[in-house]
């Protein structure tokens, strides 16, 4: 006798043969498998520009804003989490949110749904992107540009007096704005995808239980982007 | 019979996550030990970071074998791709 049991991690819709997978997850998993290696590119040229560079490379605790970015990062994993949450409500059917206090009936918890979570996730991803654009404006007030170190700068002063070095601020410089401007677009790209979401299909009522193929294929690409920063953040802040 | 997943613990790998980065943190900048050791150390957090995203946030781990294949075969490109590129700075 065989037992038909219900698995939480399998979609409730039809799927390719032999893959079991819908087109739209599928489709998603390899347009990631290249941007895998649209990072690999940036991630590795930094590594041979770094390593291979004519002298020393500066110390990114020099020159980068690392507490905010450590703010920032927090951020990311806080909205990663939302987003596995609104997928969770959605395919279970029943809130996922913290219970009032300890032992209370499902009943009793407060539950926003996937709304809630959805709305979440963007405005945390829209703060990251700011975040961003606050830490660039800080940089090149204090004259780091893609370009290298500009004259004058308080940067300029510690490159003159030996703390930072002249010939690698350019490589520097470039393959810092480059690599984190790439995964910035790629934050940015991933809010609005999931506002239009957002507003077209969540507040109208129409993901259900029976299909919330959006929500999870927007989620891959969301923790795609999450885990490119997790790398990115310690190569360039860290390292 | 098939075998049926529970749906992870997701604050607990949030929580998980936040202790790593913060044990990065305090390696880079906190702990007295040698420049290549902290390297390692650092890149090994990293990833281990990216692979429980991977694993419970894009749910690999509960995953079919033919999408896990999909999601690892760039992992060894990347490699050989930039192990490629170094080759030139080396040689």
């Amino acid at each position: 006798m065989t037992h038909a049991t219900v698995d939480v991690m399998r979609p409730p819709y039809p799927t390719e043969r032999g893959l079991d997978v819908y087109n739209t997850k599928l489709g998603m998993w390899v347009f990631l498998a290249s941007e895998v290696m649209f990072f690999t590119a940036l991630i590795g040229s930094y590594i041979i520009l770094r390593f291979g560079a004519p002298g020393e490379w500066a110390k990114p605790g020099i020159v980068l804003n690392i507490p905010i970015t450590a703010v920032n990062t927090f951020l990311l994993i806080c909205s990663s989490v939302t987003m596995v949450k609104a997928y969770a409500t959605i395919a279970d059917g029943e809130g996922h949110f913290f219970r009032l206090r300890p032992g209370a009936r499902l009943s009793e918890r407060l539950d926003f749904g996937v709304k809630f979570w959805m709305l979440a996730t963007i405005v945390i991803g829209a703060s990251f992107v700011s975040i961003q654009v606050y830490e660039y404006l800080h940089l090149v007030h204090r004259g780091f540009l893609p370009s290298g170190v500009r004259e004058g700068s308080e940067l300029a002063e510690l490159v003159a007096n030996g703390t930072l070095p002249a010939a690698t601020m350019g490589l520097y410089g470039s393959s810092f704005y480059t690599m984190t401007g790439f995964h910035g677009f790629h934050v940015t790209c991933g809010v609005v995808s999931m506002a239009y979401l957002y507003f077209t299909k969540t507040l109208r009522g129409k993901y259900s239980q029976q299909d919330y193929r959006g929500i999870e294929t927007i989620g891959l690409y969301w923790h795609f982007v999450d885990l490119v920063w997790i790398i990115l953040f310690t190569i360039v802040y860290l390292i | 019979m098939e075998t049926a997943h529970k749906r992870p613990n997701y604050v607990a790998i949030w929580a998980y996550l936040f202790i790593l980065t913060v044990a990065e943190l305090a390696l880079a900048f906190e702990l007295p030990i040698s420049r290549n050791m902290k390297l390692l150390l650092l890149l090994f957090l990293a990833v281990w970071k990216a692979a429980l995203v991977a694993l419970f946030f894009m749910h690999l781990k509960f995953e079919r074998w033919n999408l896990r294949v999909l999601a690892l075969v760039p992992l060894p490109l990347a490699v050989i791709f930039v192990l490629a590129a170094m080759s030139e700075h080396v040689w």
